[in-house]
């Protein structure tokens, strides 16, 4: 993925963002941060660490602890030319902020031609013990909305490109960075300046007999799966989302005519998620190439619980993978 | 506030203007009521009908960089931004000339070049979004000030507090209003609230608060003069409350029944077309013949507009895919 000789030293997927969000203030000073406890504290993460003190308290602001309020203020501001980083101290808050983001923000251009350039970042997903208000995967909701567009990275590398290319793109959109994945993966990036496309998926490994279509977290559970799978001479294609909306339609459809079986996989719970809406779009485009049932793997519907054995419980494993792909390639 | 204080601060040509887009507002809306029981609007029609005040006298305090995020009985301030009767027409009839193309209906209008915030029917939503407005211009450095606000109905909304709360912190350049109009929809006041004055909440956000007679395009105009120079001057926001009735119904399929009659003739009273016309033959800028003249004017503008908007072309029904998402992105 890393196509030049100019690399950095190894980053972890959170310092992959905080270096997009620095680099497009350096770059941009309509760009500037809001949120809870990003100024003094550097945010909860501390993804923001260091940014008071380099771009000051207007352009790193602190919020009172009201979602709604602020991102509502992220859209007046941005129809004012300025380009808003808001942050959600986790993803589960966003629902305080529901109504400001479908009704204000996602339908202002369409209702009357006022773009409304900004961005949300929700970090979410379980794996982390954070429990029922820490740890939702909460892009269904949002998948539904006509006028946002969702992004939801899986590596540093996706992590930083597609932020910089949300920060810069006429439109809302949620990025969804995964708690889980914050300090658990590193990776060279390019020094110099380089966005991720929205809306172009990634096949993160090249395979043969089954498409795993999925983002966020849950890719690099795909990618275990598939090592193991590789002895028993079952070969895993994995394709990461990377952008929910717009949704690259054109690669997982190649994908899956490939290798005519599809598995889903997702962290959202399973009714209503992002894989019923790819299970019925092959069904629609790709039903002739299919040579087996549609597999979803998902959370039940339940909320996220919080005891480590009841969160287990709830998250995909890659030994869900493994046996779905052993059923599928029997077909 | 006595007439020679009136003439003193408020200059006459801008009475008159005033007068002006109070008659306006008055014919255009009730031009829309007639084709609504006509048949020939499609959709809800929500006037200010007894409330054109409040619009067209803080919509007048504003300079022209300033930004309106109004709320749904605030038809004058679209008409001193410059949208015609027969764009404005043109939205309650669907057409693809309207402001939106056809994509929303009746107030529910706005257009970033001239200022103005497109009505969201979530009330009080576009409170905190003028916040952000504010934020922009103080973060640059602007003098420039927005003005927004809701109803009473509105003001029970968690939005309205976050947005006036934000404000306040921050000392951020807008000022909030509340069309007090005793009902929202069917709800009167002692059911939306258990406070004698909406006003007494911005005692709560640490910001000034006036209580101002909605009826008086004077004293609505100086009110918003007041708090636009203390929000322009970077002393942050300013709350204030206009004392009004609502007329009509939530909407004009609405008989209102639920208001009592007897409040409905005390307001009628105070109707605030009547109330200028006093006022201006006080002042010594017109009477009866004058007031005449102006009605016809705005009569004809408003039959512009109709025969405007009933020439326009309808939408296409593929046009409804257009515009999900921008390509780029203005700014006023």
């Amino acid at each position: 993925m890393v196509t030049t000789a100019q690399i950095t030293e190894e980053v972890s997927y959170l310092e992959a963002i905080s270096q997009a969000l620095d680099e497009e203030m350096a770059r941009d000073e309509r760009v500037f941060l809001m949120g809870e406890d990003i100024g003094t504290y550097g945010g909860a993460f501390k993804i923001t660490e260091g940014f008071l003190q380099k771009y000051g308290e207007w352009r790193v602001l602190d919020t009172p602890l009201a979602e709604s309020g602020f991102v509502g203020a992220a859209i007046g501001a941005a129809m004012m030319g300025l380009r808003p980083v808001v942050e959600m101290q986790f993803a589960d808050f966003i629902s305080c902020a529901f109504d400001q983001i479908t009704e204000v923000a996602a339908k202002n251009h369409y209702r009357w031609g006022a773009a409304v350039p900004m961005v949300i970042r929700a970090p979410f997903g379980g794996g982390v013990h954070g429990g029922p208000f820490h740890s939702e995967c909460p892009e269904g909701w949002f998948f539904h909305s006509p006028g946002l567009k969702l992004v939801a990275p899986s590596t540093p590398y996706d992590a930083k490109g597609l932020l910089k290319a949300a920060i810069r793109d006429p439109n809302p959109v949620i990025y969804f960075e995964h708690k889980f994945l914050y300090r658990r993966i590193k990776s060279a990036l390019p020094k110099e300046d380089f966005i991720v496309p929205l809306g172009k998926a990634d096949v993160k490994r090249v395979g043969n007999d089954i498409s795993v279509i999925t983002y966020g977290a849950m890719v690099h559970l795909a990618l275990d799966a598939a090592q193991a799978l590789t002895k028993e001479g079952i070969d895993l294609e994995v394709v990461d989302l990377r952008t929910l909306i717009p949704l690259d339609k054109e690669t997982i459809y190649s994908s899956v005519r490939k290798t005519s079986k599809v598995i889903l996989l997702h962290e959202d719970n399973k009714t209503g998620g992002i894989g019923a809406e790819i299970a019925a779009l092959l069904a629609e485009d790709c039903f002739d190439c299919l040579d087996g049932p549609i597999v979803r793997i998902a959370p039940p519907d339940t909320p996220v619980p919080f005891s480590p054995p009841l969160e287990e419980f709830f998250l995909p494993k890659a030994s869900d993978i493994v046996s779905a792909a052993r059923k599928l390639a029997a077909y | 506030m006595d007439v020679a204080a009136i003439a003193k601060e408020i200059k006459r040509e801008d009475m008159l203007q005033m007068y002006h887009y109070l008659r306006l507002t008055r014919a255009l809306e009730d031009r829309v009521t007639a084709l609504y029981r006509q048949g020939r609007i499609v959709g809800g029609v929500y006037t200010s009908h007894g409330m054109e005040a409040i619009a067209v006298g803080y919509a007048s305090a504003l300079e022209r960089d300033d930004v309106i995020a109004p709320y749904h009985r605030d038809m004058g301030a679209f008409l001193i931004r410059g949208f015609t009767t027969g764009e404005i027409l043109a939205q309650y009839l669907g057409k693809r000339t309207g402001p939106t193309k056809g994509k929303d209906g009746n107030v529910h209008m706005g257009d970033l070049r001239r200022g103005v915030f497109g009505f969201v029917s979530h009330l009080a939503d576009n409170l905190p979004v003028a916040a952000g407005a504010a934020l922009a211009f103080k973060m640059r450095g602007e003098s420039r000030v927005v003005f927004t606000g809701t109803g009473d109905g509105g003001s029970s909304r968690g939005d309205f507090h976050e947005a006036m709360n934000f404000a306040a912190v921050r000392k951020l350049p807008v000022v909030f209003f509340c069309n007090n109009n005793q009902y929202a929809y069917s709800t009167p006041l002692r059911l939306q609230m258990a406070i004698p004055n909406v006003v007494d909440r911005a005692k709560a956000y640490g910001i000034p608060g006036e209580i101002v007679d909605g009826n008086d395009v004077a004293a609505v105009y100086l009110a918003a003069k007041r708090a636009i120079a203390i929000a322009r001057e970077g002393k942050g926001p300013t709350f204030l409350e206009f004392k009004t009735m609502r007329m009509h119904g939530h909407s004009e399929h609405d008989p209102a029944k639920y208001v009592p009659r007897e409040l409905l003739e005390d307001w009628k009273k105070k109707d605030p077309i009547l109330k200028a016309e006093r006022l201006l033959g006080e002042l010594g800028y017109g009477e009866e013949s004058y007031f005449q003249r102006v009605a016809e004017r705005v009569k004809s503008e408003v039959e512009a507009g109709v025969e405007f908007a009933e020439q326009s072309p309808l939408p296409e029904g593929p046009e409804m895919l257009e515009g999900v998402f921008a390509d780029g992105a203005d700014s006023y």
